[in-house]
């Protein structure tokens, strides 16, 4: 089994996100990236699909040089081989180009990527390579089994969950509950520095969007604390003041 | 050019957040001077489909055809883009629901458009530049995204826009759709829906536990306190990596990102990725006996002390306030 796990390269989960040049860049400064959390669960999940099958799992980032010890981490964590698409990765549809672009010569069984990076929250890369490559897609994937050629995944919906049955090859979006995170050990570690790391030019791909400015929410007022014996209150502000109940 | 919203219907019936997006579209044609037609895929009433009317668009096309009843991503996708092209839409619309999420990427390829998913505001014209705002960073920041296509594709998050009142008569209209794309062999087995909970994505109001709360069997007054409510039910992330809870209910950065009209913490004390999914909650309520704990910085109402005391209470008074 061939599967492709698509990793994007994302500020730590407990970075302060602060913007430059007049709000419209990233501060990047002392920030530290990690693989995207979603992505790890697909990296988890496709080496877990793999083991026992002969598979290989490639990772693939779309990237400049700077995202290289994000794919050494998967390297670690248990990829076979890694693939850097050389270029910025501009919008979510240029994203979607390169990694189809890659992908539609190598028969994959199956592709994954988490539901959404959480740095653009874009959760628009699994369709969009779905389409481009005209394959089948679930966007948020919350399991995934695979037997005799075909897949069964959990797909959430509001309230619930749909229970499809999909033919490979396919691509899914992982969301927490496909798999436990796989940590790196010390083996993996000093095996990934030998594992071939590819580096492919991106192809030409029209911007369709642009983020123009960046602004982070407004402070809220002070807390108002009511006292516990006081409930009465906190009702009657919830309901008269604030209309929310 | 004008502007097409996608409707989506949960069993023939369309909730809040669909004529949030359909208002939502309404004011986006006005402020183009174009008008708003709708699609409805499925089977669902013309009393229903009426609503549609009301809440903004001159016209609906309705793809009742038993093929298309269970809903496919691609075939979906594919009956939009046709819905697009018979009115000259270049602005389609829907909302960011979990079958909207698995469609919009679809709709965009196909198109060739600009997507933005999770916009939270009205677009903004200037001149030539058309920009929606949206979460980003998981909810730490926000961004002005240009979309820079002629052909737009914009998914409205939920609580994000009010519902409003056009009062159109909505000419009903049948659609065939020309569409070859079949499923792709996906074959629905199975649908599991709480039909007795409040889905989480689109509650007005959710009451959410973390670690305070000691132990999972500790969770029947949250559940209770929601039910009084008619609240969804939500959790931290420590609690649904304890299994405690299920991983559908964790709020946060690596979670769900919501913006309800109230959200009440119980238990939990704020760390910064937890805030990062529920910041844009309209009213915070903090419930925690650490005076200390850093949710209280996010917060519009707090009361420090023991959940386990303050939790009954509150349902009892909840419970006299709604009875009155």
């Amino acid at each position: 089994m061939k599967i492709l796990v698509c990793i994007s390269n994302v500020p730590d989960t407990t970075t302060k996100i602060t913007f430059t040049n007049n709000n419209t860049e990233f501060n990047t400064a002392g920030v530290q990236f990690i693989v995207n959390p979603y992505d790890e669960l697909a990296l988890s999940k496709a080496i877990a699909l793999s083991q026992g099958e002969n598979g290989t799992v490639t990772v693939i980032n779309v990237g400049e040089a700077g995202t290289e010890p994000t794919l050494r981490k998967a390297l670690a964590t248990g990829a076979d081989e890694a693939v850097r698409i050389n270029a910025a990765p501009r919008d979510a549809w240029f994203v979607a180009q390169q990694i189809a672009n890659y992908a539609k010569d190598q028969q994959f069984d199956i592709i994954l990527t988490g539901r959404e990076s959480i740095d653009y929250n874009g959760a628009q890369v699994a369709s969009l390579v779905g389409e481009l490559l005209n394959i089948p897609s679930v966007s948020i994937a919350k399991k995934i089994d695979v037997q005799d050629g075909h897949a069964t995944v959990e797909r959430e919906i509001e309230g619930g969950k749909e229970v499809l049955e999909i033919p490979l090859p396919f691509i899914a979006g992982t969301a927490e509950g496909v798999a436990e995170p796989i940590i790196p050990n010390m083996r993996g570690i000093m095996s990934a520095r030998t594992k071939p790391l590819h580096v492919i030019e991106a192809i030409e791909v029209p911007i369709l969007s642009t983020i123009i400015t960046y602004d982070t929410p407004e402070p809220r007022g002070a807390v108002q604390l009511v006292p516990e014996d006081d409930l009465e209150r906190l009702i009657e502000m919830l309901h008269s003041k604030a209309k929310v109940i | 050019m004008s502007v097409l919203i996608y409707i989506e219907n949960t069993n023939g019936k369309f909730k809040k957040s669909v004529f949030e997006a359909v208002s939502y579209a309404r004011e986006t044609a006005d402020l183009l001077s174009t008008d708003l037609s709708a699609i409805s895929i499925g089977s669902v009433e013309p009393e229903e489909l009426a609503k549609i009317g009301t809440y903004g668009a001159m016209k609906v096309l309705t793809v009742d055809d038993s093929r298309f009843n269970s809903f496919s991503n691609r075939a979906y996708a594919s009956i939009i883009a046709g819905a697009a092209k018979k009115e000259s839409a270049n602005i389609i619309i829907l909302s960011n629901s979990f079958s909207g999420k698995d469609l919009a990427p679809r709709i965009a390829a196909k198109i060739e458009a600009a997507l933005v998913e999770g916009a939270i505001a009205l677009p903004k014209i200037q001149g030539n530049s058309f920009s929606v705002r949206k979460g980003v960073f998981s909810g730490k920041a926000f961004a002005e995204v240009e979309l820079i296509n002629e052909n737009k594709v914009i998914a409205l998050n939920p609580n994000s826009f009010e519902v409003k009142e056009f009062g159109e008569n909505a000419q009903i209209e049948k659609f065939s759709p020309e569409t070859g794309d079949k499923d792709l062999g996906i074959l629905i087995k199975e649908i599991i829906r709480a039909t007795d909970k409040v889905s989480l994505a689109d509650a007005e109001i959710v009451v959410s536990a973390g670690r305070g709360l000691k132990a999972p069997e500790n969770w029947k007054m949250i559940e209770e306190l929601a039910t009084v409510l008619g609240a969804a039910t939500a959790c931290s992330k420590p609690v649904s990596d304890a299994g405690w809870r299920p991983h559908e209910e964790h709020v946060g950065q690596t979670g769900l990102s919501i913006s309800p009209n109230l959200y009440i913490a119980i238990g939990i004390s704020g760390a910064i990725q937890h805030l990062a999914g529920i910041t844009s909650s309209k009213i915070i309520v903090v419930i925690n006996k650490d005076p200390e704990a850093p949710f209280f910085k996010v917060a519009d109402y707090g009361i420090v002390g023991d959940a386990f005391e303050i939790v009954p209470k509150l349902i009892e008074k909840i419970k006299e306030f709604k009875s009155n």
